[in-house]
Formats: structure tokens, C-alpha cells, sequence
């Protein structure tokens, strides 16, 4: 095929399933879903090897949220050198334009065709290598990043899907339906609807309050005929662990990456949150890999 | 101005039209027109012709609406779902209690306005007449624009990319028939891109009274609310101060406070403190501020006593007297 001739079409011919994840609105956990779903996928078989793409230019979180803070890429012959959130173990690559900043004060001022134009860098320059996934976080709304992606993957649309992230709020929701409407414009396909922040419980009482109110994404979903994956609670302890993701790195540097992120993965699975993910994942992976295929049991032999 | 510019100079970005190419060294540089970038831009001819170095042709139109509106301000934050809607949403609830002050909400998040729903008028139409769109009004001296008023269902999606985006933008600043105004809110999307730069480019000749920032206490959101106040910082725009929203949750059943979003860093206090602008105010999570949203009633009306309220209305007293208007 011609198409596949792009220079994004070779570089993602390695890669074995994209997701996308989205949502209309901003702030509704995106970053924090795909950093969950990099982390589950990677710890779902032990040589899943998985890249986490952020092209929310203007506002990354993707290297906060995985205690890469402060990490610089690499060139090499072959293109970027993503940075291997595990270290020498290189299964979790993270590529995001937060490396590519002096000071992380500094603010990416683009109008759409720079934008457009680093997209197209992410997608062809960077080194994944083999990758059984590749999760691409997205900035919010419907506009020059999303079309940009869809248009410079457009070679490797058979392997495209995407997951909704939304707030069970009915702001949140219709914005939510806005995208779920840009995913149909473009014909692609929509592994199923994330709610998110879906209750808090009280760390005194064990008292559950919905602070954004509860239950609207899986009405969403069952109203359009979507996958409804499932529903997560605000998670302090999530929220704390992604956040603070240690300002160690000052301290550690590349060769101590490995211990540390391998304890970021460590304090993922021991927080309530992973728990939950566990069968969002499953559903994910189950979905991806159709009805007849055991999964990826069959890649760790 | 310094006469000759060097060619790896970055450009002003308020400079770069939104159609440019990648490299487009700005229309108003030396180099318009003759960077190696330029070649193949439908703009060549015209920027190498130095016709360029002109004015926008919308912006006498813009300055002459803008004539009439004493105060513009700007709500601002790098991340989404902070809260920018919400607390621009009570800003003009709040102006507009006093019915002799002329309120108008300009709703840019153009991919995702929640302006109509929080304001409870999302199945209204905007109506052209002679002198212009007519606004929205939510009571006499409260209007809003909004593009979620000229979609056909709620439903669609606006796939635009930042030219088109522009184009609206201009045209609710230059063909919307605001009136009188004493405050005009500017509501803006997430991030710092095609719709914060036209904003700035189309108003900085009338002039924006400020900025205020909103932001949640996680360092995740900080981290993009310091590269927003670079922003302004770059284009000139005077930062009112920063709001902290969601600081803190009082449990309905025990009553105990607790940090949903920890300021694992210090907080809003701490940033603010660092980059030196003012801390306006903190806001307290309250699952009846969503609640209103969703509802489209003021919250401020509705919960007059509730801490929250209580925060928002020293904030925007605070922002009265900065301005002057107290």
C-alpha cells in the first residue's frame, strides 16, 4: 500500500495497537487514565512492552505523572529516544513535548500548524521500536491535535481505537458526546466510555459523597451503544502518588531510573484505583485482541 | 525596535498569523516575506510586500465595539476542568447583582462551551439584526455569546482547526452588539494556543484590564498554570491573581475537611508566592457547585451562606478593588 509509505506509516508498523484516549472536556482524568492504562498494560504480561504518547502541547502532564519530571530525550541514528519510564528494562517509553522544555515554566505558545508539525515529529521521528500498545494522551476538545492525529496515522487506521474519559457530570457529558460524535465523524472506533471521579469517599468516616454527581456515564453509554468500561472513585492516593511522583529526580538520575519507576509500578498495584482498573484493562485487552485470541498470555511464553 | 532582527530569533508569537507555515518568522519581522519558511506560504507576496507590518483590517472594528466596554477581563488557566466556566460564570452573576452595572460573558472555548449550560440558557439562539449578533441575556444586564448557541444540536462536535476558530473569535468581538458594557468576561479554553493568542491580538489595542487565573491545588495543574502565567507574562497581559478551586472537601456527613487534590507542593500559595503574583482566594469543593452548573441557577443565590460562597464573593470583592471599582 502507497499510504503505508509515509515516514509515520513506517515508523508505526512495529506497533501492534494505538489507543487513543479523549474526551471533550478538560480535567477529567485523561492523563491520569492513560497513565493507569500504560501502567496496567505493561504490568499485564511481563513482556508487554507499551509507549505512552502525550500530545497535550500545551499543558503535558504525562512526565509528572510518571516521575519523569526534568528527563531530556535522547537523539540517536535511528530518531528520539523515548524515555524508558523502567529504565534499563525499556517496556514503558514516554515521549512527550514536557522533555523537550528548558524550564517547566516555560509555555508552548503554538497556533496549529507548529502543532500540527510536532505531532507529525512524535509520529515519525520517535524510536518506540516494537510495541505491543501505544496509548496517546490527548489534549482536550475536538480541534487541530485530534485532526492532525487521525490524519498523520491514517496509514495504520486498521489499528486505531479509542477510549472516552468523561466526569459524571452533565457539563462534562455533553462535552463527552461532542467527542464521541468527532470519533464517528472520522470513523474511529470507540472501545468504550471511562467515568471518572465518580464518588469520594471520606478518609474519616468512609462516607461516600458524589462530588460530581454519579451514574451519567453509564447512561451515556448505554443511550449510544458504547462499551461502558467502567466507573472510578476520586482516589487520593492515586491522585497523591501521580502527583508527587517524587521530585527525586534531581537526585536520581538516568541509572537509578529503574528502582525507582519499578516502585512507581509497585505503588500503583497496591493503590485501590489499580484494582478497579484491572477489568477495565481486561476489557480492553479483550476487545483488542478479539473473541477467538487468549491474550496476551500467549506473548509471555 | 531593534532594527535588524537575527534570523534563529524566535518570533513574537502574537506575530504569526494562524495560517502560517511552520516556520513563519511573524509578519511583522524583518523577514516577512523572505525567510526560507516563506516559500510556498499563500501569504508571501503579502507579507514580503510589507503591507504586513499594518494592523489586522478587523481591528478598527474590534477597537470600536471594545469602545464601550470599560473593563475586559480574561479568565485563564492552562489545565481543564478547573473550574475557569464556573468561576466566570459567578464573576457575572455576582457583577450583574447590581443592576445598574452591564454585564457580557464572551464564551471562546469554541471545542467545548459550557458557558450556556451553567448559566441554565442552553437551548436559546443568538439573533442577527442591523447592528449586530444580539447577545444572549440571562437577566436585563447579563449577556453571554456563546458558540454553543449557533450549533444545531448540543450534540455536535466543532472540528475546527485554529484559523477557523479565529475567524469566530474576531467576529464576536467585532459583530456582536454588546451595548454598553461595564464589564466584559472573557472565558477561555485550556491551554495556551490559537484561541488565547487571537483573544489577546484582537483586544491588546483596546486594552485587557487583566487576567485572572484559576487553578486546582494539585501540582499537575499548577505545573500548567506557571507556563500560563508565562503566557501573559510574554504577551503583556497584568495577572489579577490566581484562584485556588477545589481546595479542600468538607465530608457532609462528619464534617471534616480533606484534600481531595493535595497540594503536594505547596499548594496555590506557594506557586503564587514563587512567581509572584497575588493569591485571590482559595475555594472549597462543594458537590452543590457542580450541581448548580449542571442546573444552570446561580449558585451564589442559591447557597448564600455556604463557605464556598462566602470565598467567592471576597474574591470578587478583591478583584473589584485591584481594578478600582470597589
Amino acid at each position: 500500500m502507497a499510504a503505508d509509505e509515509t515516514p509515520v506509516g513506517r515508523r508505526l508498523k512495529a506497533i501492534k495497537q494505538i489507543i487513543i484516549v479523549c474526551s471533550g472536556k478538560g480535567g477529567v482524568g485523561k492523563s491520569s487514565v492513560s497513565a493507569q492504562l500504560a501502567l496496567s498494560l505493561y504490568a499485564s504480561s511481563p513482556s508487554a512492552r507499551v509507549g505512552i504518547l502525550d500530545v497535550d502541547l500545551t499543558g503535558p502532564s504525562i512526565p509528572r505523572m510518571l516521575g519523569l519530571d526534568g528527563h531530556g530525550v535522547l537523539q540517536s541514528s535511528e530518531g528520539w529516544v523515548p524515555v524508558y519510564a523502567d529504565g534499563s528494562e525499556a517496556r514503558l517509553g514516554c515521549m512527550s513535548v514536557g522533555f523537550l522544555l528548558k524550564r517547566k515554566e516555560d509555555s508552548v505558545v503554538w497556533r496549529g500548524p507548529k502543532k500540527n508539525a510536532m505531532i507529525r515529529q512524535f509520529l515519525s521521528d520517535v524510536r518506540w521500536g516494537e510495541l505491543d500498545y501505544l496509548v496517546i494522551d490527548t489534549p482536550p476538545g475536538t480541534s487541530d491535535e485530534h485532526l492532525s492525529l487521525l490524519e498523520h496515522m491514517a496509514p495504520a487506521h486498521s489499528r486505531l481505537s479509542a477510549v472516552i474519559v468523561t466526569t459524571p457530570q452533565a457539563v462534562a457529558l455533553m462535552d463527552a458526546m461532542k467527542c464521541l460524535s468527532f470519533t464517528r465523524t472520522v470513523n474511529l472506533p470507540v472501545l468504550g466510555l471511562i467515568e471518572n471521579m465518580s464518588g469520594y469517599v471520606c478518609p474519616c468516616c468512609g462516607e461516600v459523597s458524589n462530588v460530581f454527581s454519579t451514574g451519567g456515564g453509564e447512561q451515556m453509554a448505554k443511550q449510544e451503544g458504547l462499551t461502558f468500561l467502567g466507573s472510578l472513585p476520586v482516589d487520593t492516593e492515586l491522585v497523591t502518588l501521580l502527583d508527587a511522583a517524587e521530585s527525586t529526580q534531581a537526585v536520581h538520575e538516568l541509572p537509578h531510573g529503574t528502582e525507582r519507576t519499578f516502585q512507581l509500578i509497585e505503588q500503583y498495584q497496591r493503590t485501590s484505583s489499580s484494582k478497579l482498573f484491572k477489568p477495565i484493562v481486561d476489557r480492553i485487552v479483550g476487545a483488542l485482541c478479539g473473541p477467538g485470541d487468549v491474550g496476551d498470555g500467549t506473548l509471555s511464553s | 525596535m531593534i532594527a535588524v532582527q537575527q534570523a534563529v530569533e524566535a518570533p513574537s508569537p502574537l506575530s504569526v498569523p494562524s495560517n502560517a507555515p511552520e516556520h513563519c518568522p511573524g509578519t511583522e519581522s524583518e523577514l516577512a516575506g523572505k525567510a526560507a519558511a516563506c516559500a510556498g506560504c499563500a501569504n508571501q507576496d503579502v507579507c514580503a510586500s510589507g503591507q504586513t507590518k499594518g494592523p489586522d483590517p478587523a481591528l478598527p472594528f474590534v477597537r470600536e465595539r471594545m469602545s464601550n466596554v470599560k473593563r475586559k477581563i480574561l479568565v485563564l488557566s492552562g489545565k481543564g476542568g478547573v473550574g475557569k466556566s464556573t468561576f466566570t460564570a459567578q464573576l457575572g452573576w455576582a457583577f450583574s447583582a447590581d443592576d445598574r452595572v452591564q454585564t457580557g460573558i464572551m464564551d471562546v472555548d469554541i471545542c467545548g462551551p459550557s458557558i450556556p449550560t451553567i448559566l441554565g440558557i442552553a437551548s436559546e439562539q443568538v439573533h442577527a439584526s442591523s447592528s449586530g449578533w444580539s447577545p444572549v441575556y440571562v437577566q436585563d444586564n447579563l449577556g453571554v455569546m456563546s458558540v454553543g448557541f449557533m450549533l444545531p444540536s448540543s450534540k455536535d462536535a466543532i472540528m475546527w482547526r485554529g484559523p477557523k476558530k479565529n475567524g469566530l473569535i474576531s467576529q464576536f468581538l467585532k459583530d456582536v452588539d454588546w451595548g454598553e458594557l461595564d464589564y466584559l468576561l472573557v472565558d477561555t479554553p485550556p491551554g495556551t494556543s490559537d484561541e488565547h493568542l487571537s483573544i489577546v491580538q484582537y483586544l491588546k489595542e483596546s486594552g485587557i484590564d487583566g487576567a485572572v487565573v484559576i487553578t486546582t491545588p494539585q501540582e499537575v495543574a499548577l505545573q500548567d498554570v506557571r507556563r500560563e502565567i508565562d503566557f501573559c507574562r510574554k504577551v503583556g497581559i497584568r495577572v489579577l491573581g490566581v484562584v485556588e478551586n477545589m481546595s479542600g472537601f468538607v465530608c457532609p456527613n462528619c464534617k471534616t475537611e480533606s484534600q481531595i487534590f493535595k497540594p503536594s507542593t505547596g499548594g496555590a500559595k506557594k506557586m503564587a508566592a514563587e512567581m509572584g503574583v497575588e493569591l485571590l482566594g482559595a475555594v472549597p469543593l462543594d458537590p452543590r457547585i457542580g450541581k448548580s452548573a449542571d442546573y444552570g441557577v446561580s449558585f451564589l443565590d442559591e447557597y448564600p451562606d455556604s463557605p464556598a460562597s462566602i470565598a467567592y464573593m471576597d474574591i470578587i470583592d478583591r478583584i473589584k478593588q485591584i481594578l478600582g471599582d470597589a
